[in-house]
């Protein structure tokens, strides 16, 4: 059996399998379903300064492979969070990684303020924001913007607690964005967040949303999380990374590693399967031994190494394992019957 | 009003049964577990396409005949209409299909703890959760009536079982292909009336709702009324099901019609907001950016 622990930055975890941020609210919800202490971590919905109402109605929309969504960050406010949510999850003994937004960096840096003194594992910074100081640029788009945030919150936030800048895909160079919030002292990066899309329904003649466009989730959007993850491995090889876009499944998942993630969120997938975290985590371990790695750490990275190299053989101070799934990748010459590069399942 | 504590639970279950009604199709499935804490008003929310489906959002429908199960596994029923192409699929499966449920899920119908008499109203098949409630009802004591309608014959669903419950059940259509011409409001005021109603129990259209509220409000009853708003999770996580509700505190939030719901007070709901952000809305002014 595979060592699932895995680590991002000082936050130490038992697997690498976490919730995304926006797919399981504070963890209540998907509590009635399996003890979510028992993932790598919840990730919070994002929790901003004041309430938030949202926007209005129809917020989601199902697309090919995944869905549409422009919830507004509908959320209670920080301090109904500290009150009611954040006690909830340490009952439970889960790690809590707190996901925070805001419309420009000093409520950013309130928000790592108030989370100061209370037990927080690791802190996700939602920078897919309009900056209100920047007419509305979504700080995530714009290098300068994204490190005055991380930099902030970084400087704001408790010393020990590691702080995670999360990227949207929607740019053009992500390693650029990665590199600015990497100098600005990002402890890792957490990608991809959604990309932005636009449904019209051809019933009424209109935008299907209520907010016009919205953010697109699923397994449709996961060939270009793995293309982010990949590129971001390149461009910060020192800053571990929390992958998610789509992951459907423990290959999906090992997927994410392979291209450089030390661990995993899983997101839209609870819509349709509320226990998929659990399952994704079952599968992820079968996947890892059917490949031979010895550990989640040997699999992260490893689609970046010269091909042929056997699982788990790079690592000077582990044992290489002898098992097939070592010999097989060893003598296979062609990419499709190596382990771990299943050709992608088009339907999916 | 009685609740049992147990929660709702994921689990494989087979279609047992499939029975066409007019324009729907009726699916009987062997699911335990969702029939085990089941109350009038809840719902199941069903994964369509198959093990490797690329439509990822569940299906929720309201559940009806419900046999928890003695020697024999416990089933449920609920009523499919083809909306698109989840449903398109749902009803093409046949007996023996497996189908991923999860339930039973949302607030039930708040049932009295003494017998008062009550008017049942149902849209199209939003009669479905309205026939378990009559017979919960019923088991209590009150006096009932039922008012189905639909926008034709076809659409209507359960008027049999209806009038083998309630007796008096009073049938329109908008185009006078069965029972009275017109809309379930015109026979209701006289059915509060005439049997001295003190609450009216609503599932269908959210016009319709709406409209039984008005009515319900106008003759000081109360009204529970059971909406139908599209879900992408039915476990309170994805937030997308929302509406303008006013709480007991005065203070109007969008809340989860899946968790917070689908039941009601009609007269909590902000009809005419709904679709809309208004401004005196719970958070409505940290939407600033």
């Amino acid at each position: 059996m595979a060592d699932l622990r895995t680590s991002l930055a000082s936050l130490a975890l038992p697997n690498p399998v976490l919730t995304a941020s926006g797919c399981a609210a504070a963890g209540r919800e998907l509590g009635q379903f399996f003890d979510v202490a028992a993932l790598g971590g919840v990730v919070t919905k994002s929790i901003m300064l004041r309430p938030r109402s949202g926007r209005p109605t129809p917020r989601m929309a199902e697309t090919p492979s995944g869905m549409l969504n422009s919830i507004g960050l509908q959320g209670p406010g920080i301090d109904a969070f500290l009150a009611h949510d954040l006690p909830w999850l340490r009952q439970q003994g889960a790690r809590a990684v707190v996901s925070i937004a805001g419309g420009s960096t000093d409520e950013y840096v309130a928000l790592a303020k108030r989370l100061y003194n209370h037990p927080v594992d690791l802190i996700e910074v939602n920078i897919s924001c309009p900056n209100v100081e920047s007419r509305g640029q979504v700080f995530a788009c714009d290098p300068l913007a994204a490190s005055r945030v991380i930099s902030a919150v970084r400087r704001a936030a408790h010393p020990n607690t590691p702080v995670f800048a999360k990227l949207s895909p929607d740019v053009t160079d992500i390693g650029q964005i990665a590199r600015a919030v990497a100098d600005a002292g990002a402890d890792g990066i957490s990608l991809i967040n959604t990309l932005l899309g636009m449904v019209i329904d051809t019933e009424t003649l209109q935008p299907a949303l209520g907010g016009v466009t919205g953010g697109l989730s699923g397994p449709a959007i996961r060939p270009v999380a793995v293309r982010c993850v990949w590129q971001v491995h390149r461009a910060v090889p020192h800053l571990p990374l929390l992958g998610m876009g789509g992951i459907l499944t423990g290959k999906d998942a090992l997927q994410f590693l392979l291209a450089g993630a030390s661990a995993v969120s899983v997101g839209t997938a609870v819509f349709h399967d509320p226990t998929a975290p659990i399952r994704i985590l079952a599968e992820l371990e079968a996947e890892l031994d059917r490949c031979g790695f010895a550990s989640v750490a040997d699999a992260v990275g490893f689609a970046h190494r010269e091909p042929g190299t056997a699982p788990g053989s790079s690592r000077a101070s582990g044992p290489g394992p002898s098992g097939p799934g070592a010999s097989k990748s060893g003598a296979s010459k062609s990419g499709a019957s190596k382990p771990g590069i299943d050709p992608e399942e088009i339907s999916a | 009003m009685t609740t049992t504590e147990a929660g709702p639970v994921q689990e494989v279950g087979e279609i047992f049964d499939v029975t066409r009604f007019g324009g729907y199709t009726q699916f009987t499935v062997v699911a335990p577990g969702v029939a085990r804490s089941f109350q009038p008003g809840q719902f199941v929310a069903v994964a369509v396409g198959g093990p490797h489906t690329s439509m990822l959002l569940r299906r929720s429908f309201a559940l009806y005949g419900v046999k928890p199960g003695t020697e024999f596994a416990g089933t449920i029923q609920f009523v499919v209409a083809p909306h698109g192409r989840g449903t398109e699929w749902l009803i093409r499966q046949p007996v023996g299909t497996k189908l991923d449920l999860v339930g039973p899920l949302g607030v039930p119908f708040a049932i009295p703890r003494r017998p008062v008499p009550a008017v049942l109203v149902g849209g199209g098949y939003g009669s479905a959760p309205l026939l378990p409630l009559a017979e919960r009802l019923i088991a209590l004591g009150s006096d009932l009536r039922m008012i189905l309608g639909a926008a034709t014959a076809d659409r209507l669903f359960g008027q049999l079982a209806a009038k083998r419950l309630v007796g008096a059940v009073t049938i329109t259509t908008d185009d006078g292909s069965a029972g009275q011409r017109g809309r379930v409001t015109d026979p209701l005021p006289a059915a509060i009336e005439q049997l001295g109603a003190q609450v009216v129990y609503a599932c269908g259209p959210m016009p319709m709702l709406r409209a039984v509220g008005a009515v319900a409000e106008a003759h000081g009853v109360r009204a529970q009324v059971a909406v139908e708003e599209s879900m992408a999770c039915g476990i309170g996580v994805c937030m997308t099901c929302v509406l303008p509700v006013r709480g007991e505190d005065g203070v109007s939030r969008f809340v989860r019609s899946c968790v917070e719901g689908p039941v009601f007070d009609a007269g909590r709901v902000r009809w005419a907001d709904v679709g809309t952000l208004p401004p005196d809305l719970f958070g409505a002014d940290g939407m600033g950016h």
